[in-house]
């Protein structure tokens, strides 16, 4: 047989890969020559991340040298580009008048990078990451120090971020969206990523627009972002995607989409041309990973040498990011829609967060950070389509438990193991030397079997066969010593160890508590999230910011929602006194948006019921001109402050109660706490304010001031109790908010102050204020939280935040859904 | 003898782009028929449900949205998104129409009747 001739134009990894299987399944076949646009031999692209983070050389990631062109008889033409290929007479022409004859040509040109055509993106020092040459600009740049800005939080930009940043520069990721690789992570796993690059010296700006690169004399010397924000760089890389290189294929007339389009044996529309990698479009996917590239290299090296079956199907798609200490894993499709159920696993001490997706009983994505080990066998087993039914329990602990207990139930497989057999791995602890612990000293809970035997204490991750012994050992024993209730189903702590360990650990975001009290779900739940909401917002003032999608609706749109979906709009009256002026503005208000009705508070306030949601900023901003702020009475906050009239008016008043009212009211208003709260002044002990069943009452005497606390008129009815007495105003004033501060770092979400004060005690809570220096911490603290709470949120909504909120997401539509 | 009965034709219309809605939230969109509520998951993904939770009318697109579910502001029943079925105990109680949604190349389609 005569041999033919095959010409490769490409001498990339896909190029390379191809030869190498026709090689090993028929090496004599052809006459091979290689065209390379580069000037060097075929090497690991993807490599050339540890390359420029300093972690490989060159030298290292080379995949054929010279000699294997040589002993394979193979010519390569590198640095040379082709210039056209002559279908007609079958013939590349190249630069240099050089003219190669194919009975075979393969199609390896790969892609370009996307440069974003932003202005000045022609400066010296804007790169894209690509190849050598590209590596080689970044680490000159690095060589000189100062500071380097990549756009594109894909893998690729992270991987460029984290090599300069370990040659020293400092290096920030300018990402559009809102979580990096989004394509690749949940938004748990993209909030650990960005920590993790903090910590190796890499910035992330996420949401960020960019405007412009800016230079100086021909240079880049830094990125514009849309907000205005200017970031310096003395280099700047653009890592925001590919596009395959086509332009050849075109010029010859092959069929071309997003690449050149290939059917299941990469063959063209032209029976003697064949694509493939990261140019070639199979089934209108054009992939640009490396895995699918192997595929496509077997297929076509099978079609070449006269496999008759050799057919290409597609491939699954896996990732991991190449950032040293940084492991992450990313399969499949983790928003996975109907049916789809999440198993989600978390090990704070080690920094892992794992989550497997299921759907129909077969695994369907799974994204894993911190450990990603098991990333190929949740790969495998996806591709495979298995049915992990039974093996649901463990499978979050992956391949190797899994498979340890294969073929048993979970707690027959503990029950079975042997007696010598280890399951602390970290600390070498074996199964009996923790059941004769749980057994001989009656430890009945996980954290006794870690401080005796250490077990499970270090990695944590055979936490779950260690509970598994105790409920063994126990019996209904275990299930018995379980603690206060937990805050929901995603965690099995409390709400005073979640409010202890934000502030101990300074957690300051939803994520960063998730993580390290090992959430079972991805992101919260409607329990969890408004009750870690408010304990940041307690804990972090002035820090935290606010998550409005984790509010429930009242505190979201400031207003209370009502049977028929409008809300209500209640002004604040300081201590329940009103004007002329405000009087004619709320009427005013509820004519000109027809608000249908207008009554009474039991908070001697005036509520505006049935608002259209559209209506309110607008409803808020004639309030606001009247000089009407929030009354907060959709709050977890603090409500009304109810008076009497007291001495100004009273015959029998024997303090300014009214006066007090007011300046409790303006001092406290804003706050946020774990329950509402009323307070109520009355003038004297006729208590016509009501104040002995409000949370917080006074209730004034000749003497001075009678606090009380407790009190409740609603689902439960309470008098309230006597915290304390004091001789004046101030007093009053400062011994308020040291209790309502108590409360607010206290009390459980949801917690009305008569349940917290049945719960730790009223004994309890005077003692927290009996000493003046503790009083005047709390008092402090208060204070400190209010310089950023005493903001209306009407005024700031009228101004323009949050518009999404109230404004339809379109127009009304013509027609009715389908 | 057969009656040939024409099937209306879906109109797919642009109601705005995916990152229009918050994560973990939703937005509205007034139709003929009431709102249509369109929600977008803490992992991006993006549903459309009549306004209407089957317990009492409540709108969900003022719930809170965590998981593949909505809360319903009234009354707290859990809405699964994909479905509009309530869950838990609540389960077969019944169901908040489904609205065709389509994304393309990041904007929000609703497909509509076209009559």
């Amino acid at each position: 047989m005569m041999t033919e001739k095959l010409v490769v134009i490409g001498n990339g990894m896909a190029g390379c890969r191809a030869v190498e299987e026709i090689l090993a399944r028929d090496p004599g076949r052809y006459e091979i020559t290689i065209f390379g646009a580069e000037p060097r031999v075929n090497y690991n692209r993807i490599m050339l991340s540890p390359v420029l983070a300093g972690e490989k050389t060159f030298d290292d990631i080379v995949i054929n040298d010279a000699a294997w062109y040589a002993d394979n008889g193979i010519v390569l033409h590198a640095g040379r580009a082709v210039l056209a290929i002559d279908r007609a007479r079958k013939v590349v022409e190249a630069e240099g008048g050089l003219s190669v004859p194919y009975d075979k040509l393969i199609l390896a040109c790969g892609s370009d990078p996307i440069r974003l055509p932003l202005p000045g993106a022609d400066l010296k020092g804007v790169v894209t990451f690509r190849d050598l040459d590209d590596v080689g600009e970044m680490v000159r740049a690095a060589d000189v120090g100062g500071e380097a800005v990549v756009i594109g939080g894909g893998l690729l930009g992270l991987e460029a971020a984290y090599g300069l940043a370990r040659r020293g520069m400092k290096a920030t990721v300018v990402h559009l969206m809102d979580v990096l690789m989004e394509r690749q992570l949940d938004s748990a796993a993209g909030f650990l990523l960005t920590q993790a690059l903090t910590e190796r010296g890499v910035e992330t700006v996420l949401s960020a627009q960019s405007e412009a690169i800016l230079g100086q004399d021909g240079v880049v010397s830094g990125l514009k972002l849309k907000d205005g924000r200017v970031l310096p760089c003395s280099i700047l890389v653009m890592a925001v995607g590919i596009r395959p290189n086509t332009a050849l294929a075109t010029a010859a007339g092959l069929a071309t989409g997003r690449g050149v389009i290939v059917d299941d044996q990469m063959r063209t529309d032209d029976p003697a041309i064949y694509a493939v990698g990261e140019c070639a479009e199979h089934r209108g996917i054009a992939y640009g990973l490396v895995a699918p590239i192997w595929d496509m290299c077997r297929t076509l090296a099978g079609a070449l040498t006269g496999d008759a079956g050799a057919a290409y199907a597609g491939s699954h798609l896996s990732t991991r990011l190449k950032v040293s200490g940084v492991d992450v894993f990313s399969a499949g499709n983790f928003a996975g829609g109907e049916g789809c159920e999440d198993i989600v696993f978390r090990d704070a001490g080690r920094g892992v967060y794992k989550r497997v997706v299921l759907a129909g009983g077969k695994v369907t994505g799974a994204v894993l950070f911190g450990d990603a080990a098991d990333g190929g066998w949740y790969f495998d087993l996806m591709r495979q389509a298995a049915d992990v039914t039974a093996i649901r329990e463990t499978l979050i602990f992956g391949q190797a438990i899994t498979e340890g207990l294969s073929g048993l139930d979970p707690s027959s497989a503990v029950a079975a193991m042997a007696d010598d057999q280890e399951i602390c791995g970290c600390n070498g602890v074996c199964k009996g030397q923790i059941t004769s612990a749980i057994a001989s000293q009656g430890l009945t809970t996980l954290d006794a079997v870690r401080g005796v035997t250490k077990a499970s204490a270090s990695c944590g991750s055979c936490t779950p066969l260690v509970e598994k012994l105790l409920k063994l050992t126990l019996g209904d024993g275990f299930q018995a010593q379980t603690g206060p209730a937990a805050v929901c189903k995603c965690t099995h702590h409390g709400h005073d160890p979640v409010r202890r360990a934000i502030v101990a650990q300074e957690l300051k975001s939803m994520p960063a508590v998730m993580q390290a009290l090992e959430w079972t779900t991805p992101d919260g739940c409607a329990s969890c999230r408004p009750a870690l909401n408010y304990y940041l917002l307690c804990a972090w003032p002035g820090d935290y910011r606010d998550d409005k999608q984790s509010r429930f609706i009242n505190e979201r749109a400031h207003a209370n929602i009502q049977k028929d979906g409008t809300y209500s709009v209640v002004p604040r009256m300081w201590g329940g006194m009103t004007t002329p002026a405000e009087l004619r503005a709320i009427a005013d208000v509820a004519d000109k948006f027809a608000i249908p009705a207008v009554k009474v508070t039991g908070g001697q306030r005036i509520d505006l019921l049935g608002v259209k949601k559209d209506d309110l900023p607008a409803v808020w901003a004639d309030l606001n001109a009247a000089g009407m702020v929030s009354g907060h009475a959709y709050a977890k906050g603090l409500r009304t402050v109810k008076t009497c009239v007291g001495s100004e008016w009273c015959r029998f008043g024997t303090q300014d109660s009214t006066g007090l009212g007011i300046r409790l009211e303006k001092f406290m208003w804003g706050s946020w706490t774990p329950a509402k709260v009323k307070l109520g002044v009355s003038g004297c002990p006729r208590n016509c304010a009501e104040a002995t069943c409000k949370d917080v009452g006074v209730v004034c005497v000749d003497s001075g001031y009678e606090i009380h606390v407790g009190g409740a008129a609603g689902l439960h009815i309470r008098g309230t109790e006597v915290l304390t007495k004091v001789a004046t105003e101030d007093e009053a004033v400062w011994t308020i908010c040291a209790l309502v501060q108590l409360y607010r770092e206290q009390g459980w979400y949801l917690e009305r102050i008569y349940k917290w004060m049945d719960r730790v005690g009223l004994a309890a809570i005077q003692d927290a204020l009996a000493d003046d220096a503790d009083r005047r911490a709390l008092y402090d603290r208060f204070a400190y939280s209010q310089r950023f709470s005493r903001i209306d949120p009407w005024a700031e909504r009228v101004a323009g935040r949050h518009a999404e909120e109230f404004n339809p997401l379109s127009r009304r539509l013509e027609f009715a859904p389908a | 003898m057969s009656v040939l009965v024409k099937e209306p034709a879906i109109i797919w219309t642009d109601v705005g782009a995916v990152t229009d809605i918050p994560r973990r939230g939703a937005r509205r969109v007034p139709s003929p028929l009431g709102d249509i509520a369109v929600f977008r998951t803490g992992d991006g993904e993006v549903f459309a449900l009549m306004d209407v939770c089957p317990h009492k009318g409540g709108p969900l697109s003022q719930g809170i949205v965590h998981g593949r579910s909505v809360t319903c502001p009234l009354h707290g029943r859990v809405i699964e998104l994909a479905t509009g079925e309530a869950t838990g105990a609540d389960r077969g109680s019944g169901c908040a129409p489904v609205v065709p949604l389509e994304v393309r190349e990041g904007r929000l389609l609703l497909g509509l009747a076209s009559r």
